[in-house]
């Protein structure tokens, strides 16, 4: 080095080093600065909600007749999850609809999941009576799918998902029978 | 970049003002001036060495000091505007809903409400502009730091102890006189200083006394407190560091804690405590007439819950942690996190009591107690008699469509369908029962008939966990020391020369506190035989010297 340096003038060599040298550490300063700002303006320490492409979380409720059921138990299958209340109006609407496909679609690999947010057995028990329901219904007890990993705010909320159990759709609204049966099939694996 | 060549044959950088070996004046400003700028000795700013590249630009911008001030500025005016209205922290708004914020605004505080809304000044410490302000803030607190602390440290570290006469005339204390013996002067001068603490050093008739150069790096020390400060706040924004979640939970209620994913708190109870006369020490008594019931506790038992590892959000499969009674400061902490108790509401119904009647002898077949949030499909009364539960509007809200509705699932107004099955009636007597509301479908025999109700609260618990604390705590003693260390440590200097035969010259300078320092080169004086100094700036000696005229 030292030899070279001599051969091209040394100082004039070390002076582009040195500049060099300022540049890189200037960059370098800059970009962790603004690498700084962009940390702070994408952490956002609101709760997240799901969107469509996102996986579904998993979770483990007891259905109405005693028996855990994961999500993760139909993966492969399409799993049409819908969130309800006995309060709700849509959702007393769109349930003789889902009711009237649910068998057929079960053929076709695609399940329903009906999650009822934190309300007492008496009114589960009186609703699934009322309107003759045969698919599975779990009471979400402390609310921690609903409002903690799923984060559903509107009822009735309806999550379309395929067979890697990814979010294609989500539903923030009541459902019409042809609506319903074609969300149905849009997740129905081949 | 050219570079500046002094007489003295010293190569300074570009942008120095005064020569960094000798301390001639290079610029015609500093040439003309009877007095130099000292700040940053005269040194060349680091950005002002190369304007070349777009990175030499960018970081030029943020070395310049009117730069700061002016980010500072805006920082603070935008600042100030976030303070008018309530931030939407603040806000009671359920869910998460942009447009009952935007009724909330309006509602409270009109057009201009509507205005703040639609500026996003509402959520403003949030908004990605403030946030690149900060940032800006932050960058430029760096490098124009950066740029004045190296030169500065270097042109002091090397700074030479004999200067040339054009830099010691043009300090802000200076005197040249000839005295008896210049030899003396500067052996006694040194003893003197030195006595004083000073650090002196000495090169061919020439002494440089320095002391508490410390205190020139108090600014840096409290920038670098400001940015560990801001790197706290940024720390916030990882997972896990920071948690600020309210939440509101019933008694008799077990909810996941928001911000705290696999722990589960049940609220066994709430209780608000008043001090009572008989209790309290006699003084308060009469305040407490005065005042009536003077709450002494706020108080909430609960639960901890963990789930189990592995186990999924919605299984029940959890450990119980531990009990314990949430007080006012007194938080529930674990793992990090503390929960404290902030607010309360009473009186949501929680069970009724009612008794079965026989409508004509008013005879009571038994009594049942419905509980509102876990109601049962039939109430036993015994002796042939029993109620059947038909159906329960919790929230009841009239008659839609020949139905009755529930508008909620909280039990504001519950509202029951019993059956009322007796041993003449084996088949039941069907009746709706409200609030102060009956209907039957045909004139029946018996009644439920309402006698008590239980009531039921709700604590609202806050749940914080801040991980950056101990770093915003370091960045604000980091800040302290830096503001103690420039503040009470002034950096002085005095210079004292043989000039030309018998002539002696003494110049001083300081970043703060004049008068010490003409002091201390009074001290010296008054063993040493140095020439007679003015101070340049003094506006009192040249008032005096006009009094004295006058009288």
């Amino acid at each position: 080095m030292v030899i070279v340096r001599k051969l091209y003038g040394g100082r004039e060599v070390a002076k582009m080093d040195k500049k060099k040298k300022r540049l890189y550490i200037r960059g370098a300063l800059l970009l962790v600065m603004a690498a700084a700002i962009v940390f702070a303006l994408t952490s956002n320490k609101e709760k997240k909600t799901l969107a469509v492409g996102d996986h579904a979380p998993n979770f483990e409720l007891t259905d109405m007749d005693g028996k855990k059921v994961k999500l993760s138990d139909y993966e492969g299958q399409g799993v049409f999850l819908n969130f309800w209340g006995t309060w709700c109006p849509p959702c007393k609407k769109e349930m003789p609809y889902i009711e009237k496909h649910f068998k057929e679609f079960t053929d076709k690999g695609v399940q329903v999941l009906s999650v009822n947010i934190g309300e007492s057995e008496f009114k589960v028990d009186t609703f699934i009576e009322q309107y003759g329901l045969t698919f599975p219904v779990m009471i979400d007890k402390n609310k921690s799918v609903s409002r903690n990993s799923y984060n559903v705010v509107p009822l009735p909320t309806t999550m379309l998902i395929d067979k890697n159990g990814v979010i294609q759709q989500i539903i923030t609204r009541e459902m019409s029978e042809s609506e319903i049966v074609s969300l149905m099939e849009s997740v129905q694996p081949e | 970049m050219s570079k500046i060549k002094c007489q003295c044959g010293h190569e300074n950088p570009f942008g120095t003002v005064l020569c960094e070996k000798c301390g001639r004046p290079l610029t015609e400003e500093a040439k003309d001036s009877s007095m130099v700028d000292m700040r940053y000795e005269g040194s060349a700013r680091r950005s002002q060495t190369y304007k070349k590249s777009i990175i030499d630009k960018i970081w030029n911008f943020f070395s310049s000091v009117k730069i700061g001030v002016s980010i500072i500025i805006a920082v603070l005016s935008t600042s100030a505007l976030g303070t008018i209205l309530p931030q939407k922290f603040y806000v009671p708004v359920n869910g998460n809903d942009p447009n009952a914020y935007l009724d909330y605004y309006e509602r409270l505080y009109g057009t201009f409400g509507k205005i703040y809304y639609h500026l996003g000044l509402y959520d403003m410490y949030n908004s990605w502009w403030f946030k690149i302000l900060i940032g800006m803030l932050g960058t430029s607190i760096i490098i124009a730091s950066l740029d004045r602390v190296i030169p500065l440290y270097k042109s002091l570290k090397k700074q030479r102890t004999k200067r040339h006469p054009s830099f010691m005339k043009r300090q802000r204390i200076y005197g040249e006189e000839p005295v008896v013996n210049p030899d003396e002067s500067l052996v006694n001068a040194e003893k003197a200083l030195k006595d004083m603490h000073y650090n002196v050093k000495t090169e061919d008739g020439a002494i440089l006394a320095e002391k508490n150069r410390f205190g020139r790096w108090g600014p840096y020390v409290n920038h670098t407190g400001l940015i560990i400060f801001l790197l706290g706040v940024l720390m916030r924004g990882l997972p896990g560091f920071y948690v600020d979640e309210t939440m509101w939970i019933r008694e008799g209620e077990t909810r996941e804690i928001p911000g705290a994913p696999g722990y589960l708190l049940e609220n066994v109870a709430f209780t608000v405590e008043t001090y009572d006369k008989e209790s309290a020490d006699a003084v308060f008594g009469e305040a407490l007439d005065k005042n009536g019931a003077i709450v002494s506790n706020f108080q909430s038992d609960v639960k901890l819950y963990k789930e189990k590892e592995n186990s999924l959000p919605g299984s029940e499969d959890v450990e119980f942690i531990k009990e314990y009674p949430i007080v006012v400061n007194k938080p529930l902490k674990f793992d990090g996190y503390s929960i404290f108790q902030m607010d309360y509401k009473t009186g949501e119904l929680s069970k009724m009591k009612f008794a079965l009647l026989n409508k004509e002898t008013q005879k009571s077949l038994g009594e049942f107690t419905v509980d509102l949030n876990e109601p049962a499909k039939k109430y036993d009364l015994g002796s042939g008699s029993s109620i059947q539960l038909m159906e329960y509007y919790a929230d009841y809200d009239g008659i839609v469509d020949g139905e009755p509705v529930s508008k909620s699932p909280v039990p504001n107004n519950p509202a029951f369908i019993f059956n009322m099955i007796t041993p003449e009636h084996p088949e039941g007597e069907k009746s709706f029962v409200a609030i102060q509301q009956t209907l039957e479908v045909e004139p029946n025999d018996y009644e439920v008939k309402f006698q008590s109700v239980e009531s039921r609260n709700a604590s609202g618990l806050t749940i914080r966990k801040d991980k950056t604390l101990y770093i915003l705590l370091l960045g604000g003693i980091v800040f302290m020391i830096g503001v103690i260390q420039g503040s009470y440590w002034q950096h002085r200097r005095i210079w004292i020369q043989k000039g030309e035969g018998s002539e002696m010259m003494v110049a001083a300078h300081t970043n703060k506190n004049w008068y010490s320092l003409k002091k201390d080169i009074d001290k010296v004086k008054e063993t040493a035989a140095l020439p007679a100094y003015t101070d340049k700036q003094d506006k009192d000696t040249a008032a005096d010297t006009m009094e004295g005229e006058t009288v």
